[in-house]
């Protein structure tokens, strides 16, 4: 900053003060309802945590106690599905297009897997119900999962096609010179000098739909009971709660509060262990 | 390397190895320096096992990001067919139509086109400039300590789960409208038309509110991106000329970026128009088209997520996926236009929402 005196008008300098002291005031009015919400989400939900909640099924309505077990683990077992689906597909497609595309195609599929992040999540629910759920006749936790699944793609795509070619091009060129094929190259060089990146990606895409409720509504459809046949309607964590938010009991709002806090914590938590996991041992620079 | 002579006794650094390359240069590598030649060279060395593998590993690669767009025409292909039933039935007229009776069979979708597009209406005049006031805040102003965590919390906010916005503002959001704030709008602003009725708290206002919080996050990183892609000298030359900050901001900065936080705005109007869960908790869930924001109403994603497992008879599934079908595609014109603008000024870095 020069130290030259100059003459700024008044209204000038007035403008600037405004400006500053209006972003300044827009970011404290973005930041207020985060804040807001995850205080509430503390507040109400801590009471109403227990082992009782996090083990047993939901009660019926009247009936004290009950909890969201099933739905911790149906949401377990929807997103396992999910990433078991989402996971190599967007990685095998960021391979290409990094690896092998060039040109028009390469833009087509990055164009596309734009276009798919985004397609409303509720839409990918009615395309999976008509895929999934209608050649099988029924609500299974796998139509949830499939639909989950394609919404993870288009992350896990972008975000690994954009790590694989921030790794530097002398690095393949020198597994290449020692002889080593192409294809040990790409997965044992280039994919693992880009692997903390990924695995980020991957994270975020899980992070994601870890929360969706929309397509789960008429995929997975929910359930009362224990459930682990991936063929059967099923509870998820983000239904639970939904259903109990508009319902008009006060136990059930309470039982709501408890579940959105678990959810967050359990994205957290699951996007912090893979981080740590990621970290050790891995020599790539944390992107 | 064919192109290097191998016999030269001070090694010349070759144009490959010798360069450092710069990150995510890899496209800007001439044609004649890429790896191609010695690849192959190597394949013939290593002969038939390894050719197949790593056309296999290729061909494998090459079906992943075929699958990509096979999902998004899979999408489209399920939508068109499931909606026939209703497209035959009721054609244009199926848009114009505000009568949605699932017993007399009478499907018009006009009130949820309403309420999307005005619900996301009133989210992008609250969001746009508090996500581009934040932007400007954390390129511009913040310290540079305060910096990264300011845009991790705005960042965090796109990471909370939907439901749980709609658990918030059902819960704190809408009695705080309810018992402060919509009585005061109605006193102050009454006569607008726009904020009369009975303050019930949930409506097309709060829906508006938090479709806002929702989509700052995302207007917000994108805004940042593109005033960061604006060259540093254009803000010197501003400042050179004895602009304060704000001149500096809106000359420099801003006018430059406009287009990409154009896209980026038209990007948040996608993200609102297909935003269910939320909206769906709040918004009142009537087929109302009614001036006030403070009356209920009902948008595309609502009536889905609401009535599509309750749907009996196949023309009730067709008219709903028929209006799944309008949803994709208003979210895919508008987002692709947002993608545009937003390369149009990012061009070579790329963009991640």
């Amino acid at each position: 900053m020069s130290k030259v005196k100059q003459h700024v008008s008044l209204w000038r300098r007035t403008a600037n003060v405004l400006f500053t002291a209006g972003a300044g005031a827009a970011a404290v009015l973005v930041l207020a309802p985060l804040f807001a919400i995850l205080s509430y989400l503390v507040y109400k939900g801590v009471g109403a945590i227990n082992w009782e909640f996090l083990t047993n099924t939901p009660q019926p309505v009247g009936e004290a106690g009950g909890g969201m077990g099933n739905a911790i683990l149906g949401s377990a077992l929807i997103l396992g599905i999910a990433s078991l689906i989402g996971v190599p597909l967007g990685i095998g497609a960021g391979v290409y297009v990094s690896e092998f595309g060039r040109g028009r195609y390469a833009n087509m599929v990055r164009f596309t897997a734009d276009v798919l992040n985004g397609v409303p999540s509720i839409v990918i629910g009615i395309a999976a119900y008509t895929l999934v759920v209608l050649r099988q006749g029924h609500f299974s936790a796998f139509a949830g999962g499939v639909a989950l699944g394609i919404m993870m793609v288009p992350t896990v795509a972008r975000t690994t096609e954009e790590m694989l070619l921030m790794v530097p091009h002398a690095v393949r060129e020198a597994a290449l010179g020692l002889g080593v094929p192409q294809w040990r190259s790409t997965i044992s060089v280039a994919l693992r000098t880009a692997r903390s990146g990924i695995i980020t990606g991957v994270m975020l895409a899980f992070a994601r739909v870890a929360g969706e409720t929309a397509p789960l509504l008429f995929t997975a459809f929910g359930n009362q009971y224990w459930n682990t046949n991936p063929n059967q309607p099923t509870a998820a964590l983000p239904l639970q709660i939904f259903t109990y938010a508009i319902s008009p009991f006060e136990e059930w709002h309470r039982q709501a509060w408890a579940g959105a806090l678990v959810l967050i914590v359990l994205i957290v938590l699951a996007v912090a262990v893979v981080r740590l996991a990621a970290r050790r041992g891995s020599f790539a620079q944390q992107s | 390397m064919s192109t290097v002579p191998s016999n030269s006794a001070p090694r010349i650094p070759s144009p490959v190895f010798g360069k450092p390359h710069a990150i995510g240069e890899k496209r800007s590598v001439p044609e004649g320096e890429r790896t191609p030649a010695p690849v192959r060279r190597i394949n013939l060395r290593a002969g038939r096992a390894t050719k197949i593998a790593d056309d296999s590993f290729r061909y494998a690669m090459l079906t992943c990001s075929l699958s990509v767009m096979a999902i998004v025409v899979l999408i489209l292909h399920e939508l068109v067919t499931r909606s026939q039933l209703s497209v035959a039935k009721f054609g244009f007229k199926f848009f114009l139509g505000s009568d949605w009776d699932p017993v007399a069979g009478q499907f018009g979708a006009f009130p949820f086109l309403y309420g999307t597009l005005v619900s996301s209406l009133v989210a992008l005049v609250l969001a746009v400039p508090l996500a581009v006031g934040v932007a400007v805040f954390i390129t511009e102003i913040c310290p540079k300590a305060m910096r990264g965590f300011t845009s991790f919390t705005v960042e965090l906010l796109a990471a909370i789960p939907s439901v749980i916005y709609g658990l918030w503002a059902i819960f704190i959001l809408a009695p705080l409208l309810r018992n402060w704030v919509q009585p005061a709008l109605a006193k102050s602003l009454g006569w607008t038309g726009l904020f009369t009725g009975p303050p019930f708290g949930i409506g097309m206002l709060a829906a508006g509110i938090i479709l806002a919080i929702m989509i700052i996050p995302i207007i917000a990183s994108i805004t940042r991106e593109v005033l960061v892609a604006v060259p540093r000298h254009q803000r010197e030359a501003v400042l050179a000329l004895g602009a304060t900050r704000w001149e500096m901001v809106r000359m420099g900065v801003l006018r430059n970026g406009r287009a990409g936080i154009l896209g980026a705005v038209i990007l948040g109007l996608g993200r609102a128009m297909g935003e269910t869960m939320a909206v769906t908790m709040v918004i009142g869930n009537r087929p109302e088209i009614a001036k006030s924001l403070f009356a209920p109403a009902y948008t595309m994603a609502s009536v889905i997520a609401n009535e599509f497992t309750e749907a009996t008879g196949n023309l009730y599934l067709s008219a709903l996926i028929e209006i799944g079908l309008v949803l994709l595609l208003l979210t895919v014109i508008v987002n692709g236009l947002a993608r545009l603008l937003i390369w149009s000024i990012t061009r070579g870095t790329p963009s991640r929402v």
